[in-house]
């Protein structure tokens, strides 16, 4: 437990000053952005007082780091700015959106983990083996097919000629189905790749070979002793995937014209809406970054050699 | 290097060499509007198609293809560089200088590559160098993080401790012993994220901040067909597939490469 604590100690840590790292290279892209940074920062249309209160605050004037720490006592009040044209605050925004982006990265992933592994595995159990041929060349198209051509093709093919769901649009299952296949396309992809490759280094271990002298059912190999000993890398790739569900969002929400935070940033990139643009982009990587920590601790929990490892070395 | 590996660079050869010779084997110019043929579906006269002012598609894509792919290879280029020296630096002097770049490495590679570029695009007037840019801005951290993990172990090597021996200064052990056997790791990494630079060069261009009309790019003709999808699909499919087919070839390249030189990339 003392050992759980110190590693969620280390972990808090990290992700704090990774939070403060990525909050200080969206104040140095705000800074270097053309113009006024107070107006970057509220909007074009922000009420004349909330702009001259910010530009005190922001003094061009004052040494960059003190600049900075204002810009951190803005975003700590919730303080993203407002929309150049739509007038509306980016954080109450952002909120409102980031739930269906969040369904709509839920889905691929709930389509893309069973598969992604199912096909690895596959391809790993049967090495060298057609099949396996087939797998691999499949993961590579995966991952270098874009979202927006692939996104493009399914609607061309599912809601103009067959007419089974809408093109585009945000709602239910029948708006979520064509969005989610996408994302999960180059996710599918990622995962069989690093599954094949994981499992077969486990396949060659001795106490595979333990197992299988015992007698023991191939299924119960394949699931107690292989799959068990693969989750650490695999949920470490599902973790790091969720990054290129929020690269990916920003392609796919704009082509199936899906209400999530991509398709925001994306509007914003069109008017050159800096506030919308760099409020996405601090709250998306924050958000990724934290999942990844919480990815971290839900492994450690599980893992009895992480806390092992953990323990010896502290 | 097996039969795939050769297919695609063979491939990639070909797509170079029909871009470039395009003005003179190809009798369409990629920007000549013809008002008389708008969105003409590919037949005889137009192999693919022509677009929504009638310009030749085939045309566009061989275009096209000299714009994405130079953006995508001088973009991996700087990343190289600027991840080959830092990696360096870092594996070679260890301690302090190697926590440091290691931790804004860390940090750049914290960001949704693609979030990260977008920022980068914005804050500059968009253009082939602004796509450059963000791409390498964003590549290098995984260039560098690899050279280090590549160079730390070479620290302790025979032949460093050979040189060091004989009295050659770092910059020497470093310039000449050590940078030569990272050059497989450059090279294999480089073709490996050529094909991924050249999707992120398509997305860019797509979301409008690559290079401006009427240039054309891959990205832009696809973002340019989705009000025609219903009526002229192959504006996007002709691009789509190019962009599929280039990315492809340099993964497998990448791949094969990584496999002959025996590299852990993943």
């Amino acid at each position: 437990m003392m050992y759980f604590l110190a590693f969620l100690a280390k972990k808090l840590l990290i992700t704090f000053l990774l939070v403060l790292g990525i909050t200080f290279i969206t104040f140095s892209l705000i800074k270097t952005l053309p113009g006024d940074p107070a107006l970057a920062l509220v909007g074009e249309r922000a009420n004349p007082e909330a702009l001259a209160r910010i530009r005190a605050e922001l003094g061009a004037d004052k040494p960059f780091i003190v600049q900075y720490g204002d810009y951190l006592k803005l975003l700590s009040h919730g303080e993203f700015g407002r929309s150049y044209s739509t007038h509306k605050e980016v954080s109450a925004e952002l909120a409102a959106k980031f739930p269906n982006t969040m369904k709509l990265a839920f889905f691929a992933m709930l389509l893309a983990v069973p598969i992604g592994v199912g096909l690895g595995f596959a391809a790993a159990l049967k090495k060298g083996s057609p099949l396996d041929g087939f797998i691999s060349s499949i993961s590579v198209a995966g991952i270098s097919v874009p979202v927006f051509f692939s996104g493009i093709l399914l609607m061309l093919l599912f809601s103009l000629k067959l007419k089974l769901v809408p093109p585009s649009g945000t709602g239910g299952l029948r708006f979520l189905v064509l969005p989610a296949v996408t994302l999960s396309l180059p996710a599918i992809a990622t995962l069989a790749r690093v599954c094949r490759a994981t499992i077969s280094d486990i396949i060659q271990m001795p106490f595979v070979k333990t197992a299988r002298a015992k007698g023991l059912y191939e299924l119960r190999i394949n699931l107690v002793h292989i799959l068990r000993n693969a989750l650490i890398p695999i949920v470490t790739v599902i973790g790091l995937d969720f990054g290129s569900y929020l690269n990916g969002a920003v392609l796919t929400e704009t082509i199936f014209g899906w209400d999530g935070i991509g398709r925001y940033a994306v509007d914003g990139i069109m008017k050159r809406d800096y506030p919308v643009v760099m409020g996405t982009i601090l709250v998306g990587t924050v958000v990724f970054v934290v999942i990844n920590m919480f990815i971290d601790l839900v492994y450690n929990l599980l893992d009895p050699r992480v806390r092992a490892v953990y323990g010896n070395k502290r | 290097m097996g039969i795939k590996g050769k297919l695609s660079a063979g491939i990639i050869v070909f797509i170079l060499l029909a871009s470039v010779l395009a003005p003179v084997i190809y009798p369409y110019n990629p920007h000549a509007i013809d008002l008389d043929s708008l969105r003409v579906p590919p037949g005889a006269a137009h192999p693919f198609g022509t677009d929504q002012e009638g310009r030749d598609i085939l045309a566009r894509l061989l275009e096209g293809g000299k714009v994405s792919i130079s953006v995508s290879f001088i973009a991996a280029l700087i990343a190289m560089s600027v991840g080959l020296l830092l990696g360096l630096i870092s594996g070679y002097y260890a301690g302090k200088l190697d926590t440091a770049i290691m931790a804004f490495v860390d940090l750049i590679l914290a960001f949704p590559s693609l979030l990260l570029a977008i920022g980068v695009s914005v804050i500059l007037p968009p253009g082939i160098y602004t796509v450059m840019i963000a791409i390498a801005s964003v590549g290098w951290a995984s260039f560098a993080r690899l050279t280090r993990g590549f160079v730390l172990p070479l620290r302790e090597a025979q032949f460093v401790e050979a040189a060091r021996a004989i009295g050659c200064s770092n910059a020497r052990i470093v310039w000449a012993h050590i940078l030569p056997q990272c050059i497989p790791l450059a090279l294999t990494l480089m073709t490996l994220k050529l094909g991924g630079y050249i999707i992120t060069e398509a997305s860019l261009s797509f979301l409008g901040l690559g290079a401006q009309p009427p240039a054309a790019t891959w990205g832009s003709m696809i973002s340019a067909s989705m009000s025609y999808i219903a009526s002229a699909p192959w504006m996007a499919i002709f691009p789509g597939l190019a962009i599929a087919i280039t990315a492809l070839c340099f993964n497998m390249l990448g791949d094969a490469l990584s496999e002959r030189f025996g590299i852990k990339v993943r």
